[in-house]
């Protein structure tokens, strides 16, 4: 269905994709996840063709992506895509659902967006979070074969974030197509059966979510220090990575117990010390290996 | 390479039409900055210049009214208005909330948005040049025969055309804050120096001189034309000539411009 073959995109002298392939079949549910600026925005646009690659070729249902018949089957929702303030949601939806041969009615996409008591408000009175669902309402109304979310969560609380994704299982369990771009690990492990791991235009896994979880398991030891932290007071550690920044330190290590032991030990200077699983971005780079360059 | 089954169907081009034209109005005309200045401000500029000497002749010795010239000043000024005003601003605005990304993915085709976009642009410009007659008629006792308000009228909505292109061209070359600076210092120095507020003999030898060349001089010929204002040189024809040159000068501006402005966001 969507077909991406030896994908590169530069912009300047940024590689934003090398030689990147992956097919994804009809049913899949993928959850694209990598640190910013690792390319799954890029990787997304070169499938919707919004986005020329440099070099290789992408696929949607075998046409070319900028194709009418190909566009007619996807749905989109976008990172900083505006919508015009003055309309009211039912308006825009049933404004979107014209570009489609088959879309859903009005009322029900909105409904599988969560938007229903918002029907008749103006865009622009819409609050953060009910706008990303009216994104996703634009995004069905279509009633794609294919859904293309790029971080849809963004934004969102806990509990909003939770809802959401739950709404879009169950779009994709209607036998749909789902792609998603997202560095939030939970929200690929409740919604994805794949996930393909971007970093540095390169795609590094490729995996269940399960096994791509055991690749990340590690704690984030954070804290701040009044005292300069020295090179002589990590010495040693059994560190994956670290970051030391105006008296801000973030370290990440699979044995947090004995690294803290050995601080206190060192006497370093510690305060606001907080202890937690590592988010993904910084299991990345350990998972990357060149976290010590940064 | 997989090929999938399903029907390669797109959906039907009329009804999308109708629908984006109406979404794109009503979004206009929402905007109360944009449909308040669009829709009176001619009349409003009717009734503060034309109103007290409506019924004097425009120079002496002259049988056509200041009232008739500047009703088809301002019929003409309100049409341009929309389009390059509210057309070009609005679009500029439009692209610096990046609405145009999520149509971008969408199977929308970019010739129904235009259509779409100019479609709604003329309803507002006939609101207007509606609002403008009656007001003139009304209050301004401006009399006029049916054949001279139905050429009016039409000449009036035909002359806006042109400016549909340039309003494209504009709400694309001009970042989203600019775009009310800009479109107002090319827009309301053209409307004087082609003689819509006052008649061009009132005017600097120097503007005299360079009205020849201006879409919106050209436009007033055939206006004025229509109330039965005298005309300063030149025969209708060529005006309607130089009115078409104008218009496919300006499209194609436009589309250097959405091409410009495109390449810059999807390469």
């Amino acid at each position: 269905m969507v077909e991406l073959h030896r994908v590169s995109k530069r912009f300047g002298a940024v590689q934003a994709l090398d030689e990147v392939s992956l097919t994804i079949d009809s049913g899949d549910v993928v959850a694209m996840l990598g640190p910013n600026g690792a390319g799954k925005t890029t990787a997304i646009s070169v499938m919707l063709g919004t986005r020329r690659p440099t070099s290789g070729a992408a696929r949607l249902f075998g046409l070319d992506p900028r194709d009418v018949r190909a566009r007619s089957r996807i749905g989109v929702m976008l990172q900083e895509s505006g919508v015009p303030g003055m309309l009211r949601v039912k308006e825009i939806v049933s404004l979107f659902a014209s570009y489609y041969p088959q879309p859903l009615k009005t009322a029900e996409a909105i409904e599988i967006a969560g938007l229903s008591e918002k029907s008749s408000s103006l865009i622009k009175d819409l609050s953060g979070g009910q706008r990303q669902r009216l994104y996703l309402a634009l995004a069905v109304c279509g009633d794609p074969d294919v859904l293309f979310l790029d971080e849809p969560t963004v934004g969102m609380d806990v509990e909003g974030r939770r809802r959401f994704l739950q709404e879009v299982g169950e779009f994709a369990a209607r036998e749909r197509t789902v792609v998603l771009t997202t560095h939030y690990l939970e929200e690929a492990d409740q919604l994805a059966k794949r996930v393909i791991v971007v970093d540095r235009g390169h795609v590094i896994a490729d995996a269940t979510p399960a096994s791509i979880k055991a690749r990340v398991a590690g704690k984030r030891i954070a804290f701040t220090s009044t005292t300069p932290l020295t090179a002589a007071d990590l010495e040693g550690l059994p560190l994956l990575s670290s970051q030391v920044a105006d008296g801000h330190v973030r370290l990440l290590t699979n044995q947090p117990e004995a690294v803290l032991r050995e601080l206190f030990r060192r006497g370093v200077d510690m305060q606001s010390l907080e202890v937690a699983g590592a988010d993904l971005e910084e299991a990345f780079l350990a998972m990357t290996r060149h976290g010590n360059e940064r | 390479m997989r090929e999938v089954a399903a029907p390669m169907r797109t959906a039907p081009i009329a009804p999308m039409v109708a629908k984006q034209a109406w979404a794109e109005y009503i979004k206009l005309f929402r905007v109360p900055a944009f449909s308040t200045t669009s829709i009176v401000l001619p009349t409003m500029f009717f009734a503060f210049i034309g109103l007290g000497q409506s019924r004097q002749p425009l120079f002496h010795g002259a049988h056509v009214t200041f009232g008739e010239y500047f009703l088809a000043s301002m019929a003409l000024y309100g049409v341009a208005n929309v389009m390059v005003l509210g057309f070009g601003i609005s679009l500029a605005n439009e692209r610096g909330q990046k609405q145009d990304l999520l149509m971008q993915s969408t199977p929308l085709p970019a010739a129904v948005f235009f259509v779409a976009k100019s479609l709604s642009a003329l309803a507002i410009a006939l609101i207007a040049l509606l609002v403008l007659c009656v007001f003139a008629a009304v209050v301004g006792g401006v009399e006029l025969t049916a054949n001279q308000w139905w050429t009016l009228a039409y000449r009036a909505m035909l002359c806006s055309i042109p400016f549909i292109g340039l309003g494209f061209a504009l709400g694309y070359l001009a970042g989203p804050n600019s775009a009310p600076a800009v479109t107002n210092l090319i827009y309301l120095p053209t409307a004087f120096a082609s003689g819509l507020f006052f008649p061009l003999n009132f005017l600097p030898q120097f503007l005299q001189n360079i009205a020849p060349y201006l879409p919106l001089y050209r436009g007033a010929q055939l206006v004025w034309d229509a109330v039965g204002a005298p005309i300063s040189g030149g025969s209708l024809t060529n005006d309607w000539l130089d009115m078409g040159a104008y218009t496919v000068a300006f499209f194609l501006l436009a589309l250097w411009a959405y091409r410009r402005d495109q390449g810059r966001k999807f390469n």
